[in-house]
C-alpha cells in the first residue's frame, strides 16, 4: 500500500467538502479563510452541537435550514470593543481629521463591523470634532445577526467600565455616557448616532466596490483570511480610496505581503494607518 | 518516539516566564536550523516588549508575530498580546481575535493544537513554568500526533502547576530541568 501520511487528512478532506457544500448551496464562500481558526472554531461546533465528524455536520447543513445560521455563528468571530487599542483612534483624530476636515463632505467605510463597537467609536469621535453632519457611514458585515445588534446599539452593561476607559484613553472629548442610557443591565446608544449610518450586507469576499471614501477602517478582520483572500479585500479598499485617502488596519495587520503594498504609504506606522497613493 | 528530525519548535510558560526563557532562548545557536513560535502569558494591555528584550540577548532572531509571517528558521516568533497566535498548513502564521481560552489569549493550547495539525511528527512543544493548566492539553495533541512532548521539571519551576498539570495530561513526556533543556533541543533540531 503506498504511504498514507503523505494523502490528504480525512480531517482536511472534510472541512474542504464542507467549506464547498457551504458555498454552493448557501453562496458563502469561506474557502480561502486562514484555515487553522476555521479548523478550531469547526472542532468547537462539533463539540458543542455534539455532531461525531464534520461530514455529519455536512449532512445537517445541506437538509436542515436551521444550521445554517448556527454554523455562520461558529464561522464568524464576534469579538470587539469599543475604542479597542485606543492609540490607534487618538491616530485618527489628531493626524487622519486634519486632513479630513479639508474636505465638505465624507464617506467612512467599517468594513466587518460586528456588532457595532467600531462604527460607534468613529461616529462618536467625528462628532466630537464636529464633522458627523457632513460624513455618512457605510457598516457592513457579511453576519446579518451582527448587523442587527449592531443597528441597535444594545451592550451589556458590564462593558461600559472597559468602554470608557477605552474612550479616555483615546483622547475622548466628552463622556462616554452622554451617549447612551442604561436600563436593566443593558445599555442603548442613541439613536442620533445612526442618523447617517447605512448599515448593509456585504462580503468582501463575493462583491464589490459600492463607493468612493475617505477613510475605510477594516480592523481584524483581514486576519481570518488567506494571503489571496486578502489580497482581493485590500483590493476592494484600494479601488474605494481615491489618492490620499485613509486605511486603518487591525493592531497586527499589515499590507507588508501584499500585492497591492505599493499603493499604500505609511500614514500612521505603529498603528497601521495607510494612506493611498497615487498609481 | 518520534525518529522524524524536528522542523519546529513550540514554548508556552506563564509566571516565571521571563525567567525560564532567560536560561533557554540566548543559549541557542545563530544557526539553529528551525523556528521557535512562543506564547507567553502577559497581560494584555502591556505592550509587547519581549521581542526587544529577548533579541538584545539571543543570537538568534527574535520577533513579535504580525499576521501572515511566514515561518524562518533560526528565528523565535512571540505571539502578540490580545491575539491567539496559530500554525497554518503552509507554515506562515495567523493571529486571531478569538475569545480567551481558559481566561488566556494567546493560549497555549490554541498554538499547540495548530502547530501539532501542521507539523505532526516532526515538531517539539515544550510547556515551561505556569500558574495555571494552560498547554496540557495542546502538548497531548503533539504528543498524539508523534511529536517531541517535553515538559520543564516541576522542581525547578518558578510556578509548578503547569508543568505539573501538563505531566498529568501526558504521562510519557520527557521531563527535563531548566538548565537542560537548550542543550535538548540544540541536540534534537541537529540530529
Ligand atoms: C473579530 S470581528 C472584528 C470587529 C471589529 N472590526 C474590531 O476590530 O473590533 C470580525 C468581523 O468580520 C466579519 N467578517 C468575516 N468575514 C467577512 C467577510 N467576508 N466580509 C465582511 N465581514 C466579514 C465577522 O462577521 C466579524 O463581524
Amino acid at each position: 500500500m503506498s504511504d498514507l501520511s503523505a494523502l490528504e487528512k480525512v480531517e482536511d478532506i472534510e472541512i474542504r467538502l464542507l467549506l464547498e457544500a457551504l458555498y454552493s448551496r448557501y453562496h458563502y464562500d469561506f474557502r480561502g479563510y486562514a484555515m487553522a481558526s476555521v479548523k478550531r472554531r469547526l472542532r468547537q461546533a462539533l463539540e458543542q452541537l455534539h455532531i461525531s465528524t464534520i461530514s455529519g455536520l455536512q449532512e445537517r447543513l445541506l437538509h436542515d435550514r436551521d444550521m445554517l445560521p448556527q454554523l455562520l455563528g461558529y464561522l464568524t468571530v464576534q469579538v470587539s470593543e469599543m475604542f479597542r487599542d485606543p492609540d490607534y483612534f487618538r491616530a485618527i483624530r489628531e493626524q487622519v481629521i486634519p486632513h479630513l476636515r479639508t474636505y465638505p463632505s465624507l464617506k467612512v467605510w467599517v468594513a466587518g463591523c460586528s456588532h457595532g463597537e467600531e462604527l460607534y467609536s468613529l461616529v462618536i469621535l467625528f462628532r466630537e470634532e464636529g464633522l458627523e453632519d457632513r460624513t455618512l457611514f457605510y457598516a457592513t458585515d457579511i453576519s446579518q445577526e451582527a448587523l442587527q445588534i449592531a443597528e441597535a446599539g444594545v451592550y451589556p452593561l458590564d462593558r461600559m467600565q472597559l468602554f470608557t476607559e477605552n474612550h479616555r484613553k483615546s483622547g475622548g472629548k466628552s463622556s462616554l455616557s452622554d451617549y447612551y442610557q442604561a436600563a436593566y443591565g443593558r445599555v442603548s446608544f442613541d439613536r442620533t448616532l445612526r442618523r447617517n449610518v447605512v448599515f448593509s450586507d456585504h462580503s468582501l469576499v463575493t462583491d464589490a466596490v459600492f463607493g468612493e471614501m475617505n477613510l475605510v477602517s477594516c480592523r481584524n478582520v483581514l486576519i481570518y483570511f488567506d494571503r489571496t483572500l486578502q489580497d482581493r479585500a485590500l483590493g476592494l479598499f484600494k479601488d474605494s480610496l481615491p489618492r490620499k485617502g485613509f486605511l486603518g488596519l487591525g493592531a497586527k495587520e499589515s499590507i507588508r505581503f501584499s500585492d497591492h503594498a505599493g499603493a499604500f504609504r505609511d500614514f500612521v506606522r505603529e498603528e497601521k494607518i495607510y494612506q493611498r497613493i497615487g498609481e | 518516539m518520534s525518529d522524524l528530525r524536528p522542523q519546529a519548535v513550540v514554548i508556552g510558560a506563564s509566571a516565571g516566564a521571563l525567567e525560564a526563557l532567560t536560561i533557554i532562548l540566548p543559549a541557542l545557536l545563530a544557526d539553529f536550523p528551525v523556528p521557535i513560535m512562543l506564547v507567553v502569558h502577559i497581560p494584555g494591555d502591556k505592550r509587547s516588549v519581549l521581542a526587544e528584550l529577548f533579541q538584545a540577548k539571543c543570537r538568534i532572531r527574535v520577533m513579535e508575530v504580525e499576521d501572515k509571517e511566514p515561518l524562518v528558521g533560526g528565528t523565535a516568533y512571540f505571539a502578540p498580546p490580545n491575539y491567539h497566535l496559530l500554525v497554518e498548513g503552509n507554515r506562515t502564521l495567523s493571529l486571531s481575535s478569538d475569545e480567551p481560552v481558559m481566561f488566556s489569549r494567546p493560549s497555549i493550547d490554541v498554538l499547540f493544537e495548530s502547530a501539532a495539525d501542521a507539523f505532526g511528527a516532526a515538531l517539539v512543544g515544550i510547556v515551561l513554568t505556569g500558574a495555571n493548566h494552560d498547554g496540557a492539553r495542546g502538548l497531548r495533541a503533539i504528543s498524539d500526533a508523534g511529536g517531541h512532548a517535553v515538559v520543564q521539571d516541576p522542581a525547578t519551576a518558578f510556578a509548578a502547576a503547569m508543568p505539573e498539570g501538563a505531566i498529568a495530561r501526558c504521562p510519557d513526556a520527557r521531563v527535563l530541568p531548566l538548565d537542560a533543556i537548550a542543550a535538548y533541543l540544540q541536540k534534537v533540531v541537529c540530529a
